[in-house]
C-alpha cells in the first residue's frame, strides 16, 4: 500500500492540473470522518464538562479546592451545597465536607459517547498522518515553505482575511501561507495535543505510561490543556466553515466530498 | 485503468473498515460485558479490550507524598442510614453504633473457603499503605493516604478458584459492581479501613472500602458488605452501572 501511495504521489506531481481538481479520496474520507468525529467530541465534552466547569493546574482540584478558571457554564446537576466541613487529616489544609441531596448526574452516556468518538479519531487520524507523510501531501500541500514564510506575506494575508477577501475557490490543495499555518497547526499541534492530553486523563494509561502527565504537569493540568485544545480546534473550524463560505462554498463543497 | 484511483479507492476502504470494523470485533469476544445493542457499551468495550490488550500488564498508579494529600470531597452516599435517601439500608445505623465491631464481610461465590471477615479479621492481614489519587468522572481529582488489605489477599485466603473471572461487589447503600481479575489482582487494588490514618470516615465509606486505583473513582466501591466471586458477567441489574446508562469499565 505504501509504494503505491508513493507511486500515486508521483504521478499527481507530475501532473499538477490534477490539484485543481479537487481532493485525493483519502484526504475527502478522513478529513469527513474526522469532521463527524470532532463535531460529537465537541458536544460531548462540553457535556462532560457540564458536570464540573472548574479548571485547575497540577494534580488535584475538586469543589474545597480554589480553582484556576470557573467556566460560565451550567452545571446538569443541582445538590444541597456541602455540610460537615472538617479536616481530613494530612496537612492542615486538607478538608473533607458531605455533598448533600446528591441527584444522580446522568453524563455517563456523555463519556461513553466522548470516548467512542475519540476511537474514530485516533484510527482515521493515525492513517491521515501517515498517507500525508508518505504520499508527499504533508511536505507539497501542508508545510509552508521557508523561502515563502515571511512575516510580511502572513500579516498581508492575515488583514485579507479578516476583511474576508480571500481567493476564489480552486477546490483542491493549493493552499496560502496563512492556510498552510493554521492547517498545521490543527495536524500538528492541537490534535496531537488533545490526543495526548485525553489518554494522559485515563487512570489505567496513567499508570501504563506515567510520563505522560508527568510531561504535562499532574492529571488536572492534562485536562486543563486538553481544554483548551480544542478550544482551539473549534476556533479553527469556525474560521475554516467562514473561509468556505467566503471563497464559493458550493465549489470547495465539491472539491472536498466528490473530489472534483 | 488509472492506478492512482485504485489505490485511493482502496486506502479510503482501509480507513473506513480500519475505524467502523474494531467497533464490533469485541463483540464476538467470548465473555465481555454485555452491550444490550447499544453503540456506546460497544465502545466502551473496545475501549476496555484495547486497553486489557494493548497496555503493559499490572504497571502501578503513582504514589504521592504526605503532603500532597488534599482536600476530598464525601459525594453520593454519604450515610447509608439516612432517612433521606432511597437506598437507605436498615442494617447500617446499629452497626454503626456500635463502632462496626458487628460489621462482616462476606466472600462466596467460586472460592474454596467461602466465609465472612470482621473488621479485625481483614486488619491480621499484613496492611498496605498508598498515597494516591482519586479521579472522579465528574472532572475532579483528590489525592488521600489509604490503609488496606489488598484484595489479592483476601482473595488468596479465601481460595479464588481458576474458574473465576469476576470479583462481584455489594455495598450497604445497594449499589452492585464487578473488576476483572486483571484489576482485582491489582497490588494496589485494596479493601480499605483506613483513610489519611485514621479509620475510614463514614462519609468515605466506613467501614470498608474498595479502592481500585487504576479506574475513576466511582469504581471504588464505598460501605462495602459483600464480595462474590464469579465466572460469568453480572452487571448488577437495576443497582449496577451499565443499566443504568454507566460505563462498567472506567479505566478509560
Amino acid at each position: 500500500m505504501l509504494d503505491q501511495l508513493t507511486a500515486d504521489a508521483t504521478i499527481t506531481a507530475a501532473r499538477p492540473a490534477l490539484e485543481t481538481r479537487g481532493h485525493a479520496r483519502w484526504v475527502r474520507v478522513s478529513h469527513w470522518l474526522l469532521t463527524a468525529s470532532i463535531l460529537v467530541l465537541a458536544f460531548s465534552g462540553f457535556v462532560i464538562l457540564m458536570a464540573h466547569p472548574r479548571l485547575y493546574w497540577g494534580e488535584t482540584g475538586n469543589d474545597l479546592t480554589p480553582a484556576l478558571i470557573e467556566l460560565p457554564i451550567s452545571r446538569n446537576h443541582r445538590h444541597g451545597g456541602w455540610v460537615d466541613r472538617e479536616p481530613v487529616g494530612g496537612p492542615p489544609s486538607a478538608i473533607s465536607a458531605n455533598r448533600t441531596y446528591s441527584i444522580f448526574n446522568q453524563n455517563g452516556w456523555g463519556r461513553s459517547l466522548h470516548f467512542l468518538a475519540a476511537w474514530f479519531v485516533v484510527g482515521p487520524g493515525a492513517f491521515y498522518l501517515v498517507a500525508g507523510l508518505v504520499s508527499g501531501h504533508f511536505r507539497r500541500h501542508l508545510w509552508p515553505r521557508l523561502r515563502d514564510s515571511q512575516p510580511r506575506i502572513l500579516w498581508a494575508e492575515l488583514v485579507s482575511h479578516i476583511r474576508l477577501r480571500v481567493p476564489a475557490a480552486t477546490g483542491g490543495p493549493d493552499y496560502g501561507l496563512l492556510q498552510k499555518c493554521a492547517y498545521c497547526g490543527v495536524v500538528f499541534v492541537a490534535m496531537p495535543l488533545a490526543v495526548l492530553t485525553g489518554l494522559a486523563m485515563s487512570p489505567t494509561v496513567a499508570a501504563a505510561y506515567p510520563f505522560l502527565q508527568g510531561v504535562l504537569g499532574g492529571f488536572q493540568s492534562a485536562r486543563t490543556i486538553h481544554f483548551f485544545s480544542f478550544v482551539a480546534i473549534v476556533l479553527f473550524a469556525i474560521a475554516h466553515v467562514i473561509m468556505v463560505i467566503a471563497s464559493g462554498f458550493r465549489r470547495q463543497m465539491r472539491g472536498m466530498t466528490l473530489g472534483r | 485503468m488509472k492506478p492512482g484511483r485504485l489505490v485511493t479507492r482502496r486506502t479510503a476502504l482501509l480507513a473506513g473498515v480500519g475505524a467502523t470494523g474494531g467497533l464490533f470485533v469485541p463483540g464476538y469476544i467470548k465473555g465481555l460485558p454485555p452491550t444490550y445493542g447499544h453503540i456506546l457499551r460497544m465502545g466502551d468495550n473496545l475501549t476496555y479490550s484495547a486497553q486489557r490488550i494493548l497496555l503493559p500488564s499490572r504497571r502501578a498508579v503513582r504514589e504521592y507524598s504526605h503532603k500532597d494529600i488534599s482536600s476530598f470531597p464525601a459525594i453520593g452516599t454519604t450515610d447509608p442510614a439516612s432517612p433521606h435517601i432511597p437506598n437507605r439500608s436498615d442494617e447500617y445505623g446499629p452497626l454503626r453504633k456500635g463502632g462496626f465491631a458487628d460489621w462482616r464481610l462476606s466472600v462466596e461465590g467460586l472460592v474454596a473457603r467461602p466465609g465472612t471477615y470482621s473488621l479485625a479479621d481483614l486488619k491480621r492481614f499484613p496492611a498496605r499503605t498508598q498515597i494516591t489519587r482519586h479521579t472522579c468522572e465528574e472532572g475532579w481529582s483528590a489525592i488521600a493516604e489509604w490503609t488496606g488489605v489488598p484484595l489479592a489477599r483476601v482473595l488468596e485466603a479465601a481460595g479464588m478458584l481458576p474458574t473465576a473471572r469476576w470479583v462481584n461487589f455489594r455495598s450497604f447503600d445497594q449499589w452492585a459492581d464487578s473488576i476483572d481479575l486483571h484489576d482485582a489482582l491489582h497490588p494496589q487494588t485494596l479493601l480499605a479501613y483506613g483513610m489519611n490514618g485514621r479509620d475510614l470516615p463514614v462519609p468515605h465509606g466506613a467501614p470498608v472500602r474498595l479502592r481500585v486505583e487504576t479506574q475513576l473513582g466511582y469504581k471504588s466501591m464505598k460501605f462495602l458488605q459483600r464480595i462474590v466471586v464469579t465466572d460469568t458477567f453480572d452487571d448488577g441489574g437495576k443497582n449496577g452501572n451499565i443499566q443504568n446508562g454507566w460505563s462498567w469499565y472506567a479505566g478509560i
